[in-house]
């Protein structure tokens, strides 16, 4: 592993043509260059991805990249680790321009990248997968049919999450391990191969509140011991926390690079989307009605066969948001398949939509019953990836008779004006009705099923994470579309892990640990550290609660 | 009674070896992440180059070499269709399928004076037994033990083959390539250069396979010799969950059902069935097998997709 950094290099940077506003504050670290991407541009076919771009990035120093979902970051990130090439611009490691052919160039120049999607083997263990690609041999002979030398393995790895602090059980299965742990072993591995600059493509995107703590922790301690840090994100509040520099993309263009602790969200808000954005969407006080969903005593097994939620009682009324929040893996997932009729519920539990029982009824009985859903996963449950907008705009109403014909012919043209209509009103972007579903970004994707569900009038809307992975525009845009839901006298039931998204939108608010309701609130009669305890377990007397799913 | 079992057992070795050399042939391929249901062909091929060159030549261990090296040439043609072009997995096997048998009947006429069935070897040319007249003649370990090389080098392989890809750095990254090649990839691992290591050597073995068969169960080539073995190989890596060890003992009860079959097909064992109705034993255990195991959950996770870099 390289431990040296190369000192002498610093020496020779042209500290002008950094667009950071100084050097970083922090005393104890040098402010020698480790990244400079100067000019960078970067065309597919006729599509501009990243329009002379440049960034510096000092030793030691978080730097933010901050623009919404197709800004371009990753991309930049992507010629950073080689994996793409620069159409224009150079790129300069320690000072030294280099040509990044492939990662195993960014590798052997120290430059690890942990991406968004990990690319982690699940049946391999923590250690095969950090060692994978420069593992260690018996004898230290250097041939394809070499043995493996996994004690040494192990070794290094507790040597590097001693190091690192981060803790972790280099023979674990990767399929064994949280998200977060999971995270740790791609960290890890960057380690393992001497990186000195991480890039880190959207870390929070898929960790639970107390892991993005965590996440913050292990970067901070990073960065002290002088390695460069990258955030590719969308998240503010997370800038706020981890970065010390934030560079903002929005389509492909430079906009500014900012010192993070003497701006505020709003600024990082403003820059990136390029207008005001309002993270708090205004509400009028709710006049909540008559229960549309009540739940009782509903008992729901996960997949390894244990009761996920066990015992939940709740009533949403028309003309509310309730918002259930808790960490990931406390029943939620189960509750909401049990709810649209995905997962079997368990004997003595009831489910009532408007006081007509729906418990284990099929998806499509419970669809009738005008609940609409908007679910966890969007690219697994809530569309087909490769139908096009208009198909899947019509997945559960294409046998209504304005669709197809007796004999179960599809008329396409009342299916394509409907979807132009919805493309048109929700503002789906392309506003093309054959574009595949998989080819639209997050937010867009998310607005298929929104205009989908809403479009169905339903008394009750659940909505599982609608925001997740989304970024600041388009989440405005889901809230909005939440609580015109409800002032137009709907239920709507929101599941979220985000603490910030139920105490913004929510109108009452319920923590689900353990699979059971601990509290409920009225959203203007609680604060985030009552409801974090709660969450956590605190309150109810039980242990711990772990993210694992 | 107890001879009986013996020549079962015996019986079984024999019949399970060209299907072990086969599966473990197409462990490999699959644990890269290449489908190969192309295994008939190359089996097809390598019984018919094996029976050929057998003959001509008179050294069996040329033989097994030259089948293992002409099925490694269809494998070829599979790697660069499934792996170089990205083609169906599928679909470039079953052209294997038909392209080896094909091309064996065609050469075989041309070399046997227009019949499809080649000369036999004769047996001091076959392979050989190393273990004649160790035990006493038709006794109890004879009969068992009494075998072709081929049969202890099949297991001599299945044990190389696990110690290859479980405890050396190509089998790790062989297996990282199987299930997730991205990974791989993004640690600067060639997904494409593991993964024509794999199908040739999985071809290879296929042609020593079909080779094994002509060279020691029988001793020519003819067009029925492989009917159907290949696929019942790729059913004992699936009955054997993807592992070296797995598939051969999912090989040695698909060659055990076979002795079963040849056993009571014997006359003087006096069992009254059509000797029809029993060759189809073997074939209807395969699907009774794959039905019971329903579900891919061994599989490598990126089996038959192929992989493209950006």
């Amino acid at each position: 592993m390289k431990e040296k950094e190369n000192k002498d290099q610093h020496q020779n940077q042209n500290k002008n043509s950094s667009p950071n506003p100084g050097p970083n504050q922090n005393s104890t670290q040098k402010s020698q260059v480790t990244v400079e991407m100067k000019n960078i541009t970067k065309v597919f076919g006729n599509f501009v991805a990243n329009d002379n771009i440049s960034i510096t990035v000092h030793k030691g120093e978080v730097h933010a990249l901050l623009g919404e979902n197709g800004a371009g970051k990753s991309t930049l990130m992507n010629l950073l680790y080689g994996i793409y090439q620069p159409t224009h611009g150079e790129i300069f490691i320690n000072g030294q321009r280099v040509d990044l052919d492939n990662p195993s160039v960014a590798i052997g120049l120290g430059i690890g990248m942990v991406h968004q999607h990990f690319m982690l083997v699940p049946i391999f263990t923590v250690a095969e997968n950090i060692v994978l690609g420069q593992e260690p041999l018996l004898h230290n002979l250097n041939m394809s049919l070499a043995p493996l030398d996994m004690k040494k393995a192990i070794e290094s790895v507790e040597d590097i999450s001693k190091k690192f602090g981060l803790t972790i059980n280099p023979l674990t299965k990767i399929q064994d391990l949280t998200v977060g742990q999971q995270q740790r072993v791609e960290i890890l591995k960057m380690l393992y191969r001497g990186a000195e600059i991480l890039i880190l493509d959207e870390p929070t995107a898929v960790l639970t509140p107390q892991e993005i703590t965590e996440l913050a922790k292990i970067i901070k301690n990073l960065s002290a011991q002088g390695k460069s840090i990258i955030i590719i994100t969308h998240k503010l509040k997370e800038i706020k926390e981890m970065a010390d520099y934030c560079t903002v993309i929005r389509r492909g263009k430079y906009i500014d690079t900012l010192h993070v602790p003497s701006c505020t969200e709003q600024d990082l808000a403003q820059k990136m989307v390029g207008r005001d954005v309002i993270l708090k969407v205004p509400k009028k006080d709710a006049t909540s009605g008559r229960p549309i969903l009540k739940i009782e005593n509903l008992k729901v097994k996960d997949n390894r066969g244990l009761l996920a939620v066990n015992g939940f009682n709740l009533e949403v009324c028309s003309g509310e948001i309730l918002g259930l929040i808790g960490v990931d893996g406390n029943g939620q997932s189960e509750l909401v398949e049990a709810i649209t009729g995905l997962r079997k519920v368990e004997s003595g539990g009831q489910v009532y939509i408007n006081g007509a029982p729906i418990t284990n009824k099929t998806p499509r009985e419970v669809f009738l019953h005008k609940i609409a859903t908007i679910p966890e996963d969007r690219q697994k449950h809530g569309l087909v990836l490769d139908f096009s907008i208009e198909e899947n705009m019509i997945l559960q109403t294409h046998g209504d008779p304005s669709f197809s014909s007796k004999i179960g012919m599809l008329n396409h043209k009342s299916i394509t004006d409907f979807a132009n209509k919805l493309i048109s009103k929700f503002d789906i972007r392309p506003a093309n009705h054959l574009a595949l579903a998989r080819n639209l970004s997050g937010g867009n994707q998310q607005k298929i099923i929104i205009a989908r569900e809403i479009t169905h009038n339903p008394d009750l809307l659940i909505a599982v994470q609608p925001t997740r992975g989304l970024d600041v525009g388009a989440i405005e845009y889901v809230h909005r579309s939440l609580i015109e839901q409800r002032d137009n006298g709907k239920a709507v039931f929101l599941v979220s892990l985000e603490l910030d998204e139920v105490l913004n939108v929510a109108d009452r608010i319920a923590v689900i640990y353990h699979g059971q309701i601990v509290a409920i609130f009225k959203a203007d009669q609680t604060d985030e550290n009552q409801i974090g305890v709660l969450m956590g377990g605190g309150g109810s007397g039980g242990g711990a609660s772990g993210g694992k799913r | 009674m107890f001879s009986d079992i013996a020549l079962i057992l015996g019986t079984t070795l024999m019949y399970s070896t060209p299907l072990i050399f086969t599966a473990l042939g197409g462990v490999i391929s699959e644990k890269s992440g290449v489908v190969n249901i192309g295994l008939e062909g190359m089996m097809t091929i390598g019984a018919f180059i094996g029976a050929t060159v057998g003959y001509f030549t008179g050294n069996p261990w040329i033989a097994l070499l030259a089948a293992g090296s002409a099925a490694m040439v269809l494998a070829l043609f599979h790697a660069i269709a499934s792996i170089h072009f990205a083609a169906d997995q599928v679909i470039s096997g079953m052209a294997i399928n038909f392209l080896g048998p094909g091309i064996s009947i065609f050469l075989c006429r041309i070399f046997f004076d227009g019949t499809t069935m080649s000369l036999s070897i004769p047996l001091d040319q076959k392979i050989p037994r190393p273990l004649n007249g160790f035990f006493a003649q038709n006794s109890f370990f004879d009969l068992i033990f009494n075998q072709y090389a081929t049969v202890y080098l099949a297991f001599v392989l299945m044990a190389i083959i696990w110690f290859v890809l479980y405890k050396t750095r190509l089998g790790l990254r062989m297996q990282a390539v199987g299930e997730h090649p991205k990974a791989a990839d993004s640690l600067g691992i060639s997904v494409y250069k593991i993964r024509y290591i794999a199908v040739l050597c999985s071809g290879f073995l296929a042609g020593i396979g079909g080779a094994s068969m002509a060279l020691s169960v029988v001793s020519n080539f003819r067009p029925t010799l492989i009917s159907g073995q290949g696929f019942i190989a790729l059913a004992a890596i699936i009955f054997g969950k993807w592992k070296p060890q797995g598939a051969t003992l999912a090989c040695l009860l698909f060659g055990g059902a076979q002795a079963f079959v040849i056993f009571l097909g014997n006359p003087q064992v006096g069992v009254n069935i059509s000797s029809q109705l029993l060759a189809m034993i073997p074939y209807i255990l395969t699907i009774l097998i794959l039905m019971g195991f329903v579900g891919r959950t061994n599989a490598p996770a990126a089996v038959g997709v192929p992989f493209e870099k950006h």
